[in-house]
C-alpha cells in the first residue's frame, strides 16, 4: 500500500467507478480536515466518534478491543454522547443491539473471531428482523488451534448471516466504509445490519497516515437517524420477533434479500456522494489495470495491496495482469465482477479463509459458480487461499501464481485447481487428491 | 381505604389480550397480567423463547397491545438492556419525549435459571433500570417436559423420568432468588400468582425501584406438573402453604417475609396433585418425600431466621382483604 502504488491506481471510467485513496483535489469546505496517523481500530473509533451512535454495546476481544477502549475514552471525556454497554459477553452485545435498534437507536459495536462466533446466533436475528447496525470486525482466524492472526475465516463464516459486509484494503477506506456502512444500512430500502471488516493487526494495529474529515461533515453526511417502527412509542406498539409459521417465512426471506439486491446500488449511491463529499470515491469493486488485462488475480482485503505492487512489476516488464478487489462479498456482485472477469484467459481468486472438505473456499466458489453460464469463454478459474492464521503473503507467492495463471493460459493442465499459498512440508498435489502431509516438526 | 393495586388494575388497559395459546389453567398469562396491570406507566415488554412467547405472537397476530421484542432464549435481559439504554440515550438527546416508560422481561426457568444466567447476572451487574420477571414452571415445558436446574428434587420430567433405577431428577434445584440477591440489586422478591396482590404488591414496586429489580414467580403448569387446570392457582397457594415457596422481597437489603402461614402444611399436599411426582407415592419413595419435606424445612428454617421478629403481623386469613388471601 505504498504511495506510489496508490498514484498508480487507474479509474474505472467504464463503470465510473474510482477509490482514489488520497484526493487530489480538496474544496475550500474540506480544509478542516486533518492528516493523521492513524491505526485502523483508531480509525473505526474516531468515525465512530464522529458519527456519535446512540449506543455502542461493546466486549472486548484481540484484535478489535481498541475500538471499545476509544469509545470509552471518548465518552469518558464528553466528546462522545453514546451509551456505552459494557456486557458480558459478544452474544449479549449484539442482544443488546438488537434490543437497542428496534427501540429506534442508531447501533454499532466491534469485535474478531471468536467474538463474532459467539454473536453468531443473534446475527441472523438481527438480519432477519431488519435492524440496521454497524459492527466493525477485526478479521482474525478462528480456534483451534488457537491463533489470534488474520485471516477472514470468521468473516466468511458469517457470510449467509444476512449482514452486508465490506472489506477494507487500507486504514483510510476503513474509515470511510465505517462512515458510509451507516448510510447503507439504514437507507428505507436496504434496512439491514452492516459489517465492516478489517484485517487484523495489518489494519487494525498498523497506522497509517488517513485524512480524518471534519466532525460536523461527517455527521452531515450520515444524516440524523430516524425509524418508524420503534418500541418506544406507546401510542404505536409494536411486536418485533414473532413467531413466522411456514405461510410466512419465505416471504420474510424474500425481503431480507429484496434489500441485499437493492443495497448494490444504494452502495454505488452513498460511494459516489461520499467522493463527492470527500473526494474519496467508492464502488462495489476497486478494479486495478484491469482494462486490458489478460490474466487477475481476485482479491479482498488488506492483501490486495501487496498483489497491485507485484502487479505494477508484471506491467513493467510487459505482462498484461491486473487486480480486482471485491468490496462487498454480501451483497455479492456477481454480474459486476462477471464483467470484468470474462474478457480474461486466466484468474487466480485469492482466498484468505478456508473450507475443510468444500471445493475450494468461499470467494472462489461463488466466482466460478457466477461464471459457469458463461463456461463457452469464461477464463480458466483457479483457487489459491493464503494467509491462513496469519502467515505471511510474499510478493514471490504472487509471482508464482501469476506465472500459474501463464502456465495455465498456455494450456498446461498441471496446474492445481486449488492450492494453499506458502505451506510448508509436502504440497497438496491436488485438493481432491490428497496426499499423506506431514507436519515439519521443529521447522520454523 | 381502597386498595391502590386493584383500583389501579381495575382501570388497566389490557396489556395481553385474549385469544393467545397458553394451556388451560397456565399461570404465565395471568402473572403477565398481574405484573403489568400493577404500574400505571407505558411499559415495553421483553419476551425469552418459551411458552409464553410461542403463545402470544404469532405472525401476523400479535396479543401484545403493548410493545413486545422476542430476541432469542438466552438473551432476553440483554435485550431488554439494549432497549433501556436506547431510551436512556434518545432521551438524554431529546430525540423522544420525555415520558416515563417501564421496561419489563419475562423468562421462564430455563430462560432464567440456566441458558440466560449469564445475560441476566450482567444486566443486573450493570445496573439497568428494568423488572425481570421469571415465570418459573420447574422445567422446559415448551420442548415437552425437559428438566431444568429450576426442578425440584423427585420430580419426573423427559430428561430425568422416573424409571425401575431412577425416581425423577436426583438434584436439588438451584436457588435463583439467591442468586439474584447476590448481586446486591435494589429489589429482589419471591411470589405466587395464588396470592396475587402480594404479586401486585411487589411488582409495583419493583417497577418503582431505580435499578435492576428482580421477580421470582412460581408459574404452576398443568402440562408439565401433570396437574389439573383447575387446580393451578391452589397449587400456587399450596407451594406457598406448605413454605415450599416463601413468599419474601429484599429491599435495598432489607429481607422481609411477606406471607406466614397460620399452619404450616406438609408438602406431600402439594406433591400429591401433581402427576410428576405420582412414582413417589406409588411405590417405597418414602425417603425421597422426608428428604424433599426436610429441605423444605431447612430453608422455611432459614427464613425464618432471617426474618427474626420482623415476621409479618398480617399473616393468615385475618387480613385477607389486604392480602388477597
Amino acid at each position: 500500500m505504498t504511495a506510489s502504488r496508490r498514484r498508480s491506481k487507474t479509474k474505472n471510467e467504464v463503470r465510473g467507478m474510482s477509490t482514489q485513496s488520497v484526493p487530489q483535489d480538496r474544496a475550500d469546505s474540506d480544509r478542516s480536515r486533518k492528516e493523521v496517523v492513524l491505526s485502523g481500530n483508531m480509525a473505526v473509533a474516531h468515525a465512530l466518534r464522529q458519527v456519535d451512535p446512540h449506543v455502542f454495546p461493546g466486549y472486548p476481544i484481540t484484535p478489535s478491543t481498541k475500538i471499545m477502549e476509544m469509545v470509552a475514552s471518548f465518552i469518558a471525556n464528553g466528546e462522545m454522547q453514546c451509551e456505552l454497554v459494557a456486557v458480558e459477553s459478544e452474544h449479549s452485545a449484539l442482544s443488546v443491539a438488537v434490543g437497542a435498534a428496534a427501540a429506534g437507536a442508531r447501533v454499532a459495536s466491534a469485535t474478531s473471531s471468536q467474538g463474532l462466533a459467539f454473536m453468531w446466533e443473534m446475527l441472523y436475528i438481527a438480519a432477519g428482523s431488519q435492524l440496521p447496525m454497524v459492527l466493525a470486525v477485526g478479521n482474525r482466524a478462528l480456534s483451534a488451534p488457537i491463533n489470534g492472526f488474520s485471516d477472514h475465516g470468521e468473516a466468511m463464516g458469517a457470510r449467509d448471516s444476512g449482514w452486508l459486509q465490506f472489506h477494507s484494503e487500507s486504514v483510510q477506506e476503513t474509515y470511510d466504509n465505517i462512515v458510509q456502512a451507516f448510510r447503507i444500512g439504514e437507507d428505507r430500502r436496504v434496512r439491514l445490519p452492516v459489517m465492516v471488516c478489517l484485517d487484523g493487526f495489518v489494519l487494525t494495529h498498523t497506522s497509517e497516515n488517513i485524512f480524518l474529515e471534519n466532525d460536523e461533515a461527517i455527521r452531515n453526511f450520515v444524516r440524523p437517524y430516524r425509524t418508524e417502527y420503534t418500541l418506544l412509542n406507546p401510542d404505536r406498539p409494536v411486536s418485533y420477533g414473532l413467531g413466522d409459521p411456514p405461510e410466512f417465512y419465505m416471504e420474510h426471506k424474500m425481503r431480507q434479500q429484496a434489500g441485499m439486491e437493492r443495497a448494490l446500488q444504494v452502495i454505488e449511491e452513498v460511494g459516489a456522494e461520499f467522493g463527492r463529499c470527500f473526494g474519496r470515491h467508492y464502488g462495489l469493486l476497486d478494479p486495478y489495470r484491469m482494462e486490458d488485462a489478460e490474466v487477475a488475480i481476485v482479491i479482498l482485503g488488506s492483501e490486495a495491496g501487496r498483489v497491485k505492487n507485484v502487479v505494477d512489476e508484471l506491467r513493467a516488464s510487459g505482462k498484461k495482469a491486473g487486480v480486482l478487489r471485491i468490496r462487498f462479498v454480501r451483497p455479492f456482485p456477481d454480474e459486476q465482477i462477471v464483467k470484468h472477469l470474462l474478457p480474461l484467459r486466466a484468474v487466480a481468486v485469492m482466498d484468505r479463509s478456508y473450507a475443510p472438505g468444500a471445493v475450494g473456499a468461499p470467494v472462489f466458489q461463488e466466482i466460478r459458480s457466477s461464471l459457469y453460464e458463461y463456461r463457452g469463454g469464461a477464463p480458466h478459474v483457479i483457487n489459491r487461499i493464503y494467509g491462513l492464521g496469519g502467515r505471511e503473503l510474499r510478493a514471490a507467492d504472487v509471482r508464482t501464481i501469476f506465472s500459474e495463471l501463464d502456465s495455465l493460459r498456455a494450456g498446461n493442465e498441471s496446474v492445481p485447481a486449488i492450492r494453499l499459498v506458502g505451506l510448508r512440508g509436502e504440497p497438496l498435489p491436488n485438493w481432491r487428491d490428497q496426499q499423506a502431509f506431514k507436519m515439519p516438526v521443529g521447522q520454523s | 381505604m381502597p386498595n391502590p393495586e386493584l383500583l389501579l388494575a381495575s382501570k388497566h388497559s389490557e396489556p395481553m389480550a385474549s385469544g393467545h395459546s397458553l394451556c388451560a389453567g397456565c399461570a404465565a398469562g395471568v402473572i403477565v397480567r398481574q405484573v403489568i396491570m400493577s404500574v400505571e406507566d407505558p411499559v415495553v415488554v421483553a419476551n425469552a423463547t418459551g411458552c409464553l412467547e410461542v403463545c402470544t405472537g404469532v405472525y401476523p397476530v400479535t396479543s401484545w397491545n403493548v410493545s413486545w421484542i422476542h430476541n432469542a432464549f438466552a438473551n432476553v435481559a440483554a435485550t431488554l438492556s439494549g432497549v433501556e439504554s436506547a431510551y436512556r440515550a434518545l432521551r438524554k438527546r431529546g430525540e423522544i419525549p420525555a415520558r416515563e416508560i417501564k421496561f419489563v422481561a419475562f423468562g421462564g426457568d430455563g430462560g432464567t435459571y440456566d441458558i440466560g444466567l449469564q445475560s441476566l447476572s450482567g444486566v443486573m451487574e450493570r445496573g439497568h433500570d428494568l423488572v425481570y420477571v421469571c415465570y418459573d414452571n420447574g422445567a422446559y415445558m415448551n420442548t415437552g417436559v425437559q428438566r431444568s436446574s429450576a426442578t425440584p428434587l423427585g420430580a419426573n420430567t423427559s430428561t430425568s423420568p422416573a424409571g425401575n433405577l431412577t425416581s425423577g431428577k436426583a438434584e436439588l434445584r438451584k436457588d435463583m432468588t439467591a442468586i439474584a440477591e447476590a448481586h446486591g440489586i435494589p429489589y429482589v422478591a419471591q411470589s405466587s400468582p395464588g396470592y396475587y396482590m402480594d404479586l401486585m404488591h411487589k411488582a409495583r414496586r419493583a417497577f418503582q425501584t431505580k435499578g435492576p429489580a428482580f421477580l421470582n414467580v412460581l408459574s404452576p403448569c398443568p402440562l408439565g406438573w401433570a396437574s389439573e387446570p383447575t387446580d393451578s392457582l391452589v397449587l400456587a397457594r399450596l407451594a406457598v402453604d406448605t413454605c415450599m415457596w416463601p413468599l419474601f422481597e429484599i429491599a435495598k437489603g432489607q429481607f422481609s417475609l411477606t406471607y406466614l402461614p397460620l399452619e404450616k402444611k406438609p408438602v406431600v399436599e402439594w406433591l400429591k396433585l401433581q402427576g410428576r411426582f405420582r412414582h413417589l407415592f406409588q411405590s417405597d419413595h418414602q425417603n425421597l418425600i422426608d428428604q424433599i419435606q426436610s429441605g423444605v424445612d431447612q430453608n422455611w428454617q432459614k427464613i425464618l431466621e432471617r426474618a427474626g421478629s420482623a415476621v409479618p403481623s398480617f399473616a393468615g386469613p385475618a387480613d385477607s382483604d389486604r392480602w388477597g388471601y
